[in-house]
């Protein structure tokens, strides 16, 4: 008796399993095709040494792993899209949490913030690497400077600041930090929004019935139910941060020296190169997420710690 | 609820579409042919209706974004769906790799034939850019293996109204006199020379022509194979080249961040006296500022001991797929494209220099002089060798930081000098 | 109490001058970039001010002949639909499953999925060439299309998870005992209360797919079959730049976007007032 009902559960869950799988099969599927095979394809080629056409790709194992350990110009690629992404998540951030919380009460012109806010996101790169260059230009001509913050600087009497913004080893990586975290603040405030917007009003009220003031209510309510949305967004800023390239090619060319390399830089240089590294890019490639896997769950990791506390 | 249908409908819909049109077959007979020109688009869809009118034969354009072709090319040559002709957009020593795994055709007997009449009416310059020549460094079988469309010359170009108003009554002629230009430049507030240094070979190349200038071809050449190095005084002259525009502040502010685009304009608008460009600009400019008043000169020379040299003669050039069944049709397309009416249709609409010698008469005067530096050029594609790529990225950003302040000429060429022996020595340990 | 209601006033007035400086900055391109696209070739570099004395409408007609974006925007309209759509479809299922329901492996599977959106393959567009063209998928527009899906697919699911791990339980158990499959809790509670969460991904994957053009010219190689930004291409030449007619493009190319992150904001914000289930 009991072991045909045992065997009916266990058929029964198995069928339940394979339904629930049917849930992710598409997902896995497509996956499977566009980016497990690749990743496998890449894997291997990082373990030769490749010009990415030639017919002999001679299997060197770990060479290029070991010789990127001590890659110094690699490292220092990594510390500046650290930079970066460091500059985003903390400015960035805090700007799109506060406009969100600012957009989900109830005040004037909300719908035209939030229509506004979401703009830079939506402008080509172009335009913008355009408009910033014009801003940060340091040239003259007939004894006028031409970049907008030069020109403002001059006229508001802060001549010892006017500067060579994006040709100083000093200011260029803090310019395109600050630039890429004006473009991607509007993501981060529309996912913060989104989350805002499924809390459940009834929870403030209840707080505040409960006499919380509204510094207690966004410590005690809005935080926690929030979390894992900033986990998400937090996770997007680094990946959207680290993986930076476009703006700076856009802003800077092909760099200031070393001082504006980013990792994915170092992999099209290596990759674009005269004599082509493909297997040395790949190795490049795997390594930097790694890195970011790494980071990534650290900060899933510290965030369950929290909420458990 | 029915509007959570309506991705399913869009879904239906495009679905559709897919199906209903997939790519259009190719014929068989029409030569494809992949480029990254995009500015001589127009004119490659113009020339394309004339030869089907003139010959019945079908050839067909496709043009893909600068920044993604060699990718798109590499991926094709591995997927073995490369296009009847193609451009490469790289050095010699990755075109070579593409003929050693048998991508492209050596088109030696057609080059010959008629008594090499055509060989005859391109630039020999062109062609040896084209060309791997008996015991080459790259084990590459002899012969031509692309066909020169243009060619590209870089020089300086000064802005005559502004070189007058600080008194500068004639182009200098050396290193010394432009630097005393430059001096009298920013007396009145002109800034002097700007270039796209953000594009590091742009850097390169001014660097190469001084290198030339200082040390001659010999030893430039030497140094590549490591017998000089780049330690030595002549090399440090090099260097020092830079630390002295720096200095006198002949450069542009901004100079080695600044994209060629942005560089073209800064110049066009009268913002700096003195540009390094190619001979494209001349299109470029006169977009830009119809008006302007320029000339060109060669690079001022520091020395005396051996002739300033430019880099030119090589520009864009097709190659022929070594598989294709439309090889023929390819080469016959590509004479016909390099013939003198062609030509001339090209240097006027897109204002380049054409490869084809007998098309060089009827130009516009500034592209002629442009041409006529055609005496002083050089190109890494007809040297016997080249520098390592790690080399020349390091001394190319050496020199950057050279010009921003932040390392002295003894400083770069200790560096550079260390990547030369740790490349050298990996080489070594691979023959082995 | 008066002081109180001053204080409160004042700190409204900062906050909104606050909010109006950010979102000066945000509209200040916008503006440029439509003053560029009403200027002439010979005026862009030359006039100075504000608002260029003559305005010339026409360019977005030039731009939109010379650019031939008749083809290439309605291929994009078909893929950015059939991504999109594709996209919500698959990860809002994965997405549910991984949240909501129970299989051997199901951590294993999101792991991988989450790592995946980390490594970035250089040079995957070599083994991914060679792939489409043995599954004859090369230069067509399903392989591209699956090519995009893949994509967005790793940030979508992470994104829904996330909204779907939030929603109370106890509609579920109601539309349970109702006797809604698991099909049908996905159709009809977790999609309609995830619907911020889905515009989200509607509008992420909308503008990475609208902007794509690197993987398209790279997969495809026809004219015919490429996307809106090839058209771009034609006013940047590989040394003159049509200024004019590029930002007269970009608008066009920005319209649609702009259209569809209007439409879909709203559901950002509509919150979780539809609670109400149908099976």
């Amino acid at each position: 008796m009991s072991a045909t009902l045992t065997q009916k559960k266990s058929i029964a869950s198995v069928k339940s399993n394979a339904e629930s799988f049917l849930f992710i099969l598409p997902a896995v599927l497509i996956f499977s095709v566009f980016y497990i095979y690749p990743f496998s394809q890449i894997f291997n080629l990082s373990l030769r040494e490749w010009d990415g056409i030639s017919l002999s790709r001679p299997l060197i194992w770990f060479d290029n792993y070991k010789e990127l350990l001590g890659d110094k110009i690699w490292w220092q690629s990594l510390w500046h899209a650290g930079y970066i992404t460091l500059f985003a998540l903390t400015f960035q951030n805090i700007l799109a949490f506060a406009l969100a919380l600012a957009c989900d009460r109830e005040m004037k012109l909300k719908g035209f913030y939030r229509v506004v806010f979401f703009i830079p996101p939506i402008l080509s790169e172009i335009v913008v690497a355009l408009i910033w260059k014009w801003i940060l230009y340091s040239g003259m001509q007939e004894g006028q400077h031409i970049g907008l913050l030069n020109y403002f600087l001059n006229r508001t009497g802060w001549h010892h600041l006017i500067n060579n913004w994006l040709s100083n080893p000093e200011t260029a990586l803090t310019c395109i930090a600050i630039v890429h975290s004006w473009k991607g603040f509007g993501w981060g405030f529309i996912m913060l929004l989104a989350g805002l917007q499924t809390i459940d009003r009834q929870l403030y009220e209840a707080a505040r019935v409960d006499g919380a003031g509204p510094l207690s209510v966004f410590k005690n309510v809005t935080i926690p139910m929030m979390l894992p949305v900033i986990v998400v967004v937090l996770i997007l800023t680094v990946l959207g941060s680290m993986q930076v390239f476009v703006l700076i090619l856009g802003m800077v060319g092909q760099g200031l020296v070393y001082h504006t390399e980013v990792p994915v830089t170092r992999i099209l240089t290596a990759m674009q190169s005269g004599e082509p590294r493909f297997g040395y890019a790949c190795a490049m490639g795997i390594n930097f997420g790694m890195i970011l896997i790494a980071v990534s769950f650290t900060m899933k990791l510290i965030s369950s710690r929290m909420k458990q506390a | 609820m029915r509007r959570k249908s309506l991705p399913f409908f869009a879904l239906l819909l495009s679905l559709s579409f897919i199906s209903g049109c997939g790519g259009p077959v190719k014929q068989n007979d029409t030569v494809v042919i992949w480029h990254w020109m995009n500015d001589r688009d127009d004119a490659f869809r113009e020339l394309t209706k004339r030869y089907e009118e003139e010959t019945g034969n079908k050839v067909s354009f496709e043009l893909y974004a600068p920044s993604v072709y060699s990718q798109k090319i590499t991926a094709a040559a591995q997927a073995r769906i490369l296009p009847d002709v193609f451009g490469i957009l790289n050095t010699k020593s990755v075109v070579a790799s593409f003929i050693k795994s048998g991508f492209i055709a050596n088109l030696n007997k057609d080059f010959a034939k008629d008594n090499s009449a055509w060989e005859k009416s391109l630039y020999a310059e062109a062609i040896a850019s084209t060309r791997f020549e008996e015991g080459n460094v790259y084990d590459v079988e002899p012969g031509i293996y692309g066909v020169p469309i243009d060619i590209t010359n870089l020089k300086i170009l000064y802005n005559k109204k502004l070189l007058e108003k600080a008194g500068v009554n004639k182009a200098p002629e050396t290193f010394d006199e432009f630097i005393e230009a430059a001096k009298a430049l920013n007396r009145v507030g002109i800034s002097g020379l700007v270039s796209g240094w953000g594009e590091v070979w742009m850097v390169d190349c001014f660097a190469s022509n001084y290198a030339f200038n200082i040390m001659g071809e010999e030893k430039v050449l030497a140094t590549f194979r490591g017998e000089v190095p780049y330690t030595d005084p002549d090399w440090i002259e090099v260097f020092r080249v830079f630390e002295t525009l720096r200095v006198n502040n002949a450069l542009t502010s901004g100079v080695v961040t600044k994209s060629n685009k942005d560089a073209e304009q800064d110049f066009a608008l009268e913002r700096a006296a003195f540009a390094f460009n190619g001979s494209w600009c001349v299109n470029v400019y006169n977009d830009m500022n119809a008006e302007l008043e320029y000339g060109s000169m060669l690079p001022p020379p520091v020395s005396d001991k051996f002739p300033m040299k430019i880099w030119g003669g090589a520009g864009s050039s097709f190659m022929v797929n070594n598989t294709s069944p439309n090889k023929d049709k390819a080469v016959t397309f590509l004479r016909w494209l390099t013939a003198r009416k062609q030509q001339i249709y090209l240097a006027q609409k897109i204002k380049n220099l054409p490869s084809n010698h007998f098309a060089t008469a009827s130009i516009p005067e500034i592209l002629s002089e442009f041409a006529s530096a055609m005496a002083h050029a050089t190109h890494p594609t007809i040297w016997p060798l080249n520098e390592e790529s790690m080399v020349t990225e390091k001394f190319d950003r050496g020199i950057q930081s050279i010009i921003i302040g932040e390392k002295t000429p003894q400083q770069v060429a200790q560096e550079v000098q260390e990547i030369k022996i740790r490349v050298m020595e990996k080489k070594k340990k691979k023959r082995k | 109490m008066n002081s109180c209601r001053v204080m409160k006033e004042a700190q409204s007035v900062l906050i909104h001058i606050f909010l109006l400086i950010v979102a000066l900055t945000c509209l200040f391109p916008l503006f440029w970039m439509l003053r560029s696209a009403l200027m002439s070739r010979a005026t862009i570099f030359t006039d100075k001010s504000l608002i260029p004395s003559e305005l010339i409408f026409s360019n977005f007609h030039t731009a939109w002949t010379e650019g031939n974006f008749g083809v290439y925007f309605l291929n994009s309209v078909i893929y950015t639909t059939s991504v999109v759509a594709g996209i919500v479809i698959v990860s809002s299922l994965a997405a549910f499953a991984f949240s909501r329901l129970q299989f051997p492996g199901k951590n294993f599977f999101f792991y991988m999925f989450v790592a995946a959106m980390m490594i970035p393959l250089p040079g995957s567009f070599v083994p991914l060439t060679v792939l489409m063209n043995q599954l004859r998928l090369g230069n067509t527009r399903i392989g591209y299309i699956l090519c995009m899906i893949n994509v967005g697919l790793s940030l979508s699911i992470l994104l829904l998870k996330t909204f779907f791990d939030k929603m109370p339980s106890d509609l579920e158990d109601v539309a349970r005992i109702d006797g809604c499959t698991k099909l049908g809790i996905w159709r009809h509670v977790a999609l309609p209360l995830a619907s911020p969460a889905i515009a989200v991904v509607v509008i992420f994957n909308s503008l990475n797919v609208w902007n794509e053009y690197i993987l398209a010219q790279l997969l495809l190689n026809d004219k015919s079959l490429m996307p809106l930004q090839r058209g771009l291409m034609e006013f940047q030449g590989a040394h003159s730049v049509d200024y004019h007619l590029l930002m007269a493009g970009l608008t066009i190319a920005a319209a649609p976007i702009i259209i569809i992150y209007l439409f879909m904001q709203k559901h950002i914000i509509k919150g979780l007032s539809s609670g109400a289930v149908v099976c």
